[in-house]
C-alpha cells in the first residue's frame, strides 16, 4: 500500500482503540439503542483512591450500557484503559460482575441478555487489592454462569491489552476478538522482566514483546478466536457473527486440555521464541 | 490530590447534563449539571499540587462576566497541561449549549 493510500484509509477509517470506553459500547450497540447504566452522573466513585490522595474518576473506570445487538437484548461492559490503567477496584469491578449477574438472571426468566466485555486492562487495582481482587473472581463465576445460555464475547482492542487476572476473564469467554494492537498476557512485560531478567525478556522491546503476546499471535496460537482490523464496522460485524453462532459446543474454560497437553510437550531447554510457541500451540489435535 | 471550590455569577440554569474527557494521564473529566439560576459552583479535585492559582485565572476568563449558564462543574484533573484544560472546558461549554 501507498503511503497516500495509507493516509486515505486513515482518514477515512474508523477506528475502534481511538474511541473511548463509553463511545466503543455505544458503537456496538444497535443505533439509538444504548443507554447507560450506574454512570458517571450517578457519582459512583471508588472510595479508595481519594482517600491515598489519588484523583477519581466519577464512573470508576468503568462503562456498562444496556441495549439491542442485531434486535436482541444485550449488555456491553467498556473497561475504560486510560484511567489508572484500565484497572478494576471495587466499584468498576461490581458493575462489571452485576451487569454479566443480570444478564443471567434474565435468561433465567427468558430474556436471552448475551454479554460483551470490552477488555481494556491491567488486571487488580492494586490501590484497592483484596477487594478489587474479590471483584475480578466475581467477573469469573459470572461469565461461567452466563456462558451456560447465552454467548459471551470478549473483545481485546488495545492499546492497554489485558493482564492479569482479567486475561482469565478473557479466557473464559465464549468468543474473544482481538486486533494487532491488542496483547494479552497473564502477567505484564514489566513484570516478567523483573523475575527473568531483562537478558530473557526485555519489556522495552515492543516488537519482540507483541510478537509473543500481540493479538496477532494470541489467535494463531488459538488463545483468541478471530484477528480484526482497528474499524469499528469490521469489529462488530465479528462480533454479531458470533453472536449468530451461539454457544460453542464447550465453553472455552472447558478446553483447557489440548493447551495442557501441549505445554507437556514443550522443550524447556532451549529458549521459546514466536515461532516456537505458534508451532507448539498449533500441533496435536484441536479440540 | 488538591480539592478546589470556586463560585461565579451565572445567567439561566443550564438546559442539560455534560460529560467530556477521561480521568487518564494528562487529561481530565469535567461533568456539568445544571443549578439554580444566578450561580455556578465548581469543585476541583486536581493530581497538580500548587495549581490553584492556575485553575482560578483560567476559569475566571470563563466565567467571571457571569454570562454562562448556572451550573454544577466538576472537574477530576489528571495533571492537565494548561493547554489540555482550556480545550476541555470549551468543548464542555460547547456541548451545554449544543
Amino acid at each position: 500500500m501507498s503511503h497516500r493510500q495509507d493516509i486515505t484509509c486513515l482518514l477515512q477509517g474508523h477506528s475502534f482503540i481511538e474511541l473511548s470506553a463509553r463511545e466503543r459500547a455505544h458503537s456496538l450497540l444497535d443505533a439509538g439503542s444504548s443507554r447507560e447504566l450506574a454512570g458517571p452522573f450517578d457519582r459512583q466513585y471508588s472510595p479508595w483512591l481519594s482517600a491515598q490522595g489519588i484523583v477519581a474518576q466519577a464512573d470508576d473506570g468503568v462503562v456498562i450500557c444496556k441495549g439491542l445487538l442485531d434486535g436482541q437484548p444485550a449488555v456491553v461492559a467498556a473497561i475504560e484503559g486510560g484511567f489508572q490503567g484500565g484497572s478494576l477496584g471495587e466499584v468498576g469491578g461490581a458493575k462489571l460482575a452485576c451487569a454479566l449477574e443480570l444478564a443471567a438472571a434474565d435468561n433465567r426468566q427468558s430474556i436471552p441478555t448475551r454479554a460483551v466485555i470490552l477488555f481494556e486492562t491491567g488486571g487488580v487495582r492494586l490501590q484497592e487489592a483484596n477487594l478489587g481482587l474479590a471483584a475480578i473472581a466475581e467477573i469469573h463465576s459470572a461469565i461461567a454462569d452466563l456462558s451456560r445460555y447465552q454467548p459471551v464475547v470478549g473483545i481485546i482492542a488495545g492499546t492497554v491489552g489485558c493482564f492479569g487476572g482479567m486475561s482469565i476473564a478473557a479466557g473464559m469467554c465464549s468468543y474473544l476478538i482481538v486486533t494487532r494492537e491488542a496483547r494479552l498476557g497473564l502477567n505484564g512485560p514489566q513484570v516478567i522482566e523483573q523475575e527473568a531478567g531483562m537478558a530473557e525478556y526485555d519489556s522495552r522491546n515492543r516488537p519482540f514483546i507483541w510478537s509473543l503476546t500481540g493479538g496477532e499471535q494470541r489467535q494463531a496460537c488459538g488463545l483468541a478466536d478471530a484477528l480484526v482490523e482497528d474499524d469499528t464496522p469490521l469489529i462488530r460485524q465479528q462480533l454479531l457473527d458470533f453472536i449468530a453462532c451461539g454457544l460453542p459446543a464447550e465453553p472455552r474454560h472447558r478446553r483447557s486440555q489440548h493447551m495442557l497437553q501441549r505445554l507437556l510437550t514443550m522443550d524447556s531447554t532451549t529458549q521459546a521464541d514466536a515461532a516456537s510457541a505458534r508451532q507448539l500451540f498449533q500441533s496435536g489435535a484441536r479440540p | 490530590m488538591e480539592k478546589l471550590h470556586l463560585e461565579y455569577p451565572a445567567g439561566a440554569p443550564a438546559t442539560q447534563r455534560v460529560l467530556v474527557g477521561v480521568v487518564a494521564s494528562g487529561d481530565l473529566e469535567i461533568l456539568i449539571t445544571p443549578a439554580p439560576a444566578g450561580r455556578c459552583h465548581i469543585t476541583i479535585h486536581s493530581a497538580a499540587d500548587g495549581s490553584a492559582t492556575r485553575w482560578r485565572a483560567q476559569l475566571e476568563r470563563l466565567f467571571a462576566d457571569g454570562k454562562a449558564a448556572a451550573m454544577q462543574m466538576e472537574i477530576n484533573d489528571f495533571a492537565a497541561t494548561p493547554g489540555v484544560i482550556s480545550l476541555r472546558l470549551a468543548q464542555a461549554l460547547e456541548e451545554l449549549s449544543a
